[in-house]
């Protein structure tokens, strides 16, 4: 329970105070207590409402999501049994900054709970009045994630799962399912569960299930989380009637496949949960596309409003001593957990240099950020180290932090102790505090040796690089050449399309390729978008914001220069060796089925029997991933046919059917439709053999019935597989081209996997669609806009910053050997005449600070700034303490 | 910075320190990067680094280089474990070699000391044509260049020690083999060619050579 009067959350933005309809003053009159407290004087009770009127080019509605109430019925007895929660009250229960600072602990009896149970799809895929009938599609994988953390919290404690469809269809999400299954004493029971009673004095909760093989059971659990779905904000009907925009059936904006950022109305957007249930990297990617199509309106005035930040002027610490400020982070209770955050603070002030440390819950947030700032300047700080997170993705903000300060940016060093240290061994918590002091240490050890750099700004390229002509490539190109740059579309075949050449809808209805035509023709039409047709990548030379590319296309060499490079190569279909696939002509792979259906095949339209098998090529050894799209499409063409053909008997046989968000619907009415849906083990996979019976011959599918314990016999006349997406034949090769990594899988792997879904950490690369992992056409078209508005972030700019940390001689100790020349790939060491003789130079405008030269040079005459000899052997030394030496010497002495 | 970046000096330095392993971590050979694929400098500076480890009496296992991308947490994670359960088994730095602390550091001191000659020779005579792991593991493992290596590096580091320890004192060429295990033969004739390089004088009163001050 917050007072009237409070902070939002500790990592709000701005983070201040305000107080709440629950303030005694404003209801009645009284109190008024916080005013006399406040020295700032910054209570005011006279505030009234004020209306704003403010010109705008374009509205983008980012109105998020908000959880299932499941108070609203009776049979989830929430809010009558205690120790029934949702997942969202569990959410805070693991929390640091929750009521029991990061302790599970039931409200009852403060006690932690053993036993507990999460009941999944509360509130969703279903009918009942005050239910909504999608999936909400994060529910599975944030349960798995609840799991698992509660497994470290406690490591006996016995977690129970009740669930429909495992939904494990994202990327690396079926990994995911996988490791939470795989804790002892974690059990996924698939049943529907009710809750029965509570248990006088001790509150316990019982939930009655069934299972095929053991029929009805009841068992006693010490908390039940409930597994809530995702509801539109009540606010989104009076949103929809001020804006003007339609909303659908299920109170969410009413949207097109072709374009989900766009709402009914010009010029308003949706980006986010309000398109539908969403998780992290598809409202990022969405929030990017929304905000390049607001570009794409407003790029005229791009710039107009923004202002130039203003540093404060940096102070020469030079002729200092170093002195050390170093802040240690709770990170929540990541770091804090494990490491002794306070005797990590202790420790550091016993550190040469040190002279200040502090502990910070979050060291990114904003207020936190800030203090460091003022500490620096009050403290007299001339280097800062921050004992957090890895430097990947915080780095930049901390070195903000340091220019706010008026100190030099590359005074900060960051001592890794939670990717390092927190979340690798958080068994074992003292050896865990002790690494991060010697961590800490050895941060600290650099530090005293950094240098103030001097980073420069490289021009932009204006033009953009799109490698793949399919419906990302193509539709992220149109939106950054609306924006008035000039687009190359390379593409490896003779025409544009891609994959979606063989789609013919989708789910929602799109006819994909009058679409598709639609959009090769305003690619073409567009007179700043180039295409290379028949191309292959030769050569990729050159950095963010400078990149050539060499191409080979219709039988001549091109050289491409751009600032940009999108990826948006797809993927493919993987040709099944299973089921008679390719031995037999009435077997197909679901995208040939939809091909088909499409062309008016007789043999299939006029089936008797038609069984679809999902799953094929992953989900397997393999290929442990779910290729996402499967579900979807064979709904789809079972709908197809069943509206063709209503009398055709169609089975689709599966391990989880997974049509999240809105498609499940369409699953529902494939099921009312009659369509049989049977469920298989992996371990009991269909068998497939073609027989003759009678004069005809058919397919004879055989299927174990875990519902009716025997095994189905299924003659089919057309067997169609759900064939796995895998990634491009190509995706190794551009990826070494682009000096890009993959993920296990094979697909791109993105800078973030959810803050980052369409960047990679390459500079100035970006990815969107099938190449980044399967996804369908509206996914495909909203990612693609994503990576348009990044690249635009890039494009939009004259010049972009280049690292300080480069290579420099000392000419003095160089020797002219030409050892560093010959090291550099980049060509940026090149010998000068000086007054000395010719003596080795660095550009550092082509130094990629790689540091070769550094340990190829037999004088060290070459140094990679920020990364020298001196601030990497005090760091190799500082690995050493003094009381390892001791002890080192008392065992020597032992000895004697 | 590239593993590439991870000087010879760093690791000498390391276990000069005390450190009983190193492990060098790299991007995967063949994804470097940047585009310079300095990871198979890394791998070629381990090669060389074990073998000078090997010299000195080290056993050239407590240094170990693994390649792996930002998605290989697991593979981080298994190879550490793995490294660390190696190096539990060596023990301290020395013990399983049978080598005091003072003997195990003035051993690294005199072969940091041929740091700027190993680059020198790297670059002319230890690089592989080819850049595949195979290429590499075979030129550094093939008797041609252990024998090229030894020939090249014993002869240096075994004047690097004799310098090492006449910077303490002067001492006679009997004192010299007996306290580094050398032949007095070879202290004679390392001794007469570092008086022809100006780096000794011979004593004739003391019978000693003094390490001339530069």
């Amino acid at each position: 329970m917050n007072k009237a009067v409070h902070v939002y959350f500790s990592q709000a933005i701005p983070l201040v105070a305000y107080i709440d309809d629950s303030c005694l003053f404003l209801k009645e009159g009284k109190c008024d207590i916080c005013r006399g407290v406040c020295k700032m004087d910054a209570i005011d009770f006279k505030q009234t409402p004020k209306r704003l009127n403010i010109n705008v080019g374009a509205i983008i509605l980012s109105a998020g999501i908000t959880p299932f109430d499941p108070s609203v019925k009776e049979e989830y007895r929430y809010r009558e049994y205690e120790n029934v929660v949702t997942s969202m009250d569990y959410e805070r229960l693991l929390s640091s900054t929750g009521p029991y600072e990061g302790k599970v602990l039931r409200k009852t009896d403060k006690k932690h709970p053993q036993k507990v149970a999460w009941i999944q799809c509360v509130g969703s895929r279903r009918v009942t009045p005050g239910d909504n009938s999608y999936c909400s599609g994060v529910c599975c994988t944030y349960t798995q994630k609840q799991v698992i953390l509660t497994k470290d919290h406690e490591p006996d404690s016995e977690c129970t799962i009740f669930h429909n469809d495992i939904r494990s269809f994202g990327k690396d999400f079926e990994r995911y399912f996988q490791r939470t299954a795989a804790y002892p004493g974690v059990e996924f029971i698939r049943s529907y569960a009710s809750i029965v009673k509570e248990i006088p004095g001790s509150k316990n909760v019982v939930i009655r299930y069934a299972t095929s093989d053991e029929g009805v059971k009841e068992k006693e659990f010490d908390m039940v989380v409930l597994s809530v779905g995702l509801n539109p904000p009540a606010a989104y009907k009076e949103i929809s009637q001020k804006f003007g925009i339609d909303l659908n059936g299920h109170g969410f904006a009413k949207i097109e496949s072709s374009n989900p950022v766009q709402t009914n109305r010009p010029g308003i957007f949706v980006s986010g949960a309000f398109q539908g249930p969403t998780d992290i990297p598809e409202s990022v990617f969405t929030a990017c596309g929304a905000g390049s199509q607001t570009g794409e309106l407003l790029d005229y005035r791009r710039g107009k409003l923004s202002t130039q930040r203003v540093y404060p002027d940096e102070r020469d610490v030079s002729k200092e001593e170093p002195k050390i400020g170093v802040f240690v982070c709770h990170c929540g209770a990541n770091i804090s957990s494990v490491v002794n955050v306070p005797a990590t603070v202790e420790y550091a002030l016993t550190l040469p240099g040190v002279v200040y440390a502090k502990q910070q819950i979050f060291s990114c947030a904003t207020n936190s950020a800030k203090e460091i700032t003022d500490l620096a300047k009050e403290k007299g700080l001339n280097r800062v180290v921050i004992a957090a997170c890895s430097p990947r993705t915080l780095e930049p903000l901390f070195r903000d932090t340091l220019r706010e300060a008026g100190l030099n940016q590359y005074y900060l060093d960051m001592a890794n102790i939670r990717e390092h240290c927190s979340w690798v061994h958080s068994k074992q918590k003292d050896e865990a505090t002790q690494k991060a002091q010697d961590i800490v240490r050895m941060s600290v050890a650099r530090a005293s040796q950094l240098e103030p750099l001097q980073e420069f700004d490289l021009p932009v390229n204006k033009t953009a690089l799109v490698v793949g002509g399919g419906i990302a490539g193509m539709t992220c190109a149109l939106s950054i050449a609306r924006q008035g740059h000039e687009v190359h579309i390379v593409e490896k075949a003779k025409d544009l399309g891609g994959m979606a050449r063989r789609l013919h809808t989708t789910l929602e209805g799109l006819d994909v390729q009058a679409y598709l035509d639609n959009l090769i023709r305003e690619v073409y039409q567009n007179p700043l978008i180039h295409v290379s047709h028949e191309a292959t990548i030769k050569d990729v030379a050159g950095y963010l914001g400078n990149f050539t590319t060499t191409i080979e296309t219709e039988g001549r060499i091109k050289e491409i220069k751009h600032g940009a490079s999108v990826l948006a190569i797809g993927a493919e279909e993987y040709k099944p060796t299973e089921y008679l696939y390719g031995q037999n002509e009435n077997v197909f792979t679901h995208m040939e089925l939809g091909q088909e259906i499409a062309k008016g095949n007789e043999t299939v339209l006029n089936a008797e029997t038609l069984v679809m098998i999902q799953c094929v090529g992953c989900r397997n050894e393999d290929r442990n991933y779910c290729s996402r799209v499967c579900c979807g499409h064979a709904v789809k063409n079972a709908l197809k046919l069943k509206k063709q053909n209503p009398d055709m008997r169609i089975y689709i046989l599966f391990r989880d059917m997974r049509t999240y968000g809105f498609r499940e619907d369409a699953y529902r009415e494939a099921s009312e439709q009659d369509v049989k849906f049977i469920r298989y083990e992996p371990e009991d996979k269909p068998t497939v053999e073609a027989v003759k019976e009678g004069k005809k011959n058919v397919l004879r599918v055989t299927v174990p019935d875990y519902i009716l314990g025997k095994k189905l016999e299924l003659d089919a006349d057309v067997l169609s597989l759900a064939a796995a997406v895998i990634p491009s034949e190509s995706t190794k090769q551009i990826a070494g081209l682009f000096k890009v990594t993959l993920s296990p899988d094979g697909y791109f792997k993105e800078a973030h996997v959810k803050l980052k879904p369409v960047e990679f950490a390459t500079d100035g690369v970006f990815l969107c669609g099938t190449a980044h992992y399967p996804k369908h056409v509206p996914e495909t078209i909203n990612q693609a806009y994503g990576a348009a508005g990044r690249v635009l972030t890039l494009l939009s700019r004259d010049t972009v910053v280049a690292s300080g940390s480069v290579a420099k001689v000392t000419e003095y100790d160089c020797v002219s050997c030409g050892a560093c020349i010959t090291a550099c790939t980049y060509q940026a060491i090149e010998f000068v005449d000086t007054p000395k003789g010719k003596k080795a130079w660095v550009n550092p405008i082509l130094c990629k600070g790689d540091g070769l030269c550094n340990a190829k040079c037999p004088t060290n005459a070459i140094i990679l700034k920020h990364f020298t000899n001196d601030a990497l052997l005090h760091q190799i030394d500082a690995a050493y303490t003094a009381e390892g030496i001791l002890a080192e010497i008392d065992a020597v002495l032992e000895e004697v | 910075m590239c593993s590439g970046r991870v000087d010879i000096e760093f690791i000498l330095r390391a276990f000069a320190n005390g450190q009983d392993g190193v492990f060098i971590g790299g991007c995967k050979l063949d994804e470097c990067n940047y585009v310079t694929h300095g990871n198979y400098d890394a791998l070629s500076n381990t090669y060389l680094t074990k073998r000078i480890l090997k010299h000195l009496g080290i056993n050239p296992d407590r240094l170990r280089i693994e390649f792996m991308s930002g998605a290989d947490g697991q593979l981080l994670a298994e190879k550490t474990d793995e490294f660390t359960h190696q190096i539990r088994g060596l023990g301290a730095l020395g013990s399983s070699e049978g080598l005091k602390k003072e003997t195990v550091r003035f051993n690294l001191e005199a072969a940091r000391k041929l740091i700027p000659y190993m680059r020198l020779v790297e670059r002319e005579r230890f690089r592989v044509p080819v850049k595949s792991k195979k290429a590499y593991k075979e030129f550094f493992e093939s008797p041609d260049t252990h024998a090229l290596f030894d020939k090249i590096f014993s002869e240096q580091l075994a004047i690097s020690r004799i310098m090492l320890l006449l910077k303490k004192n002067p001492l006679p060429t009997g004192t010299i083999s007996e306290q580094l295990g050398l032949k007095a033969s070879d202290v004679s004739r390392h001794m007469i060619t570092s008086s022809r390089h100006g780096m000794v004088r011979y004593d004739t009163d003391s019978k000693c050579y003094t390490l001339v001050q530069a």
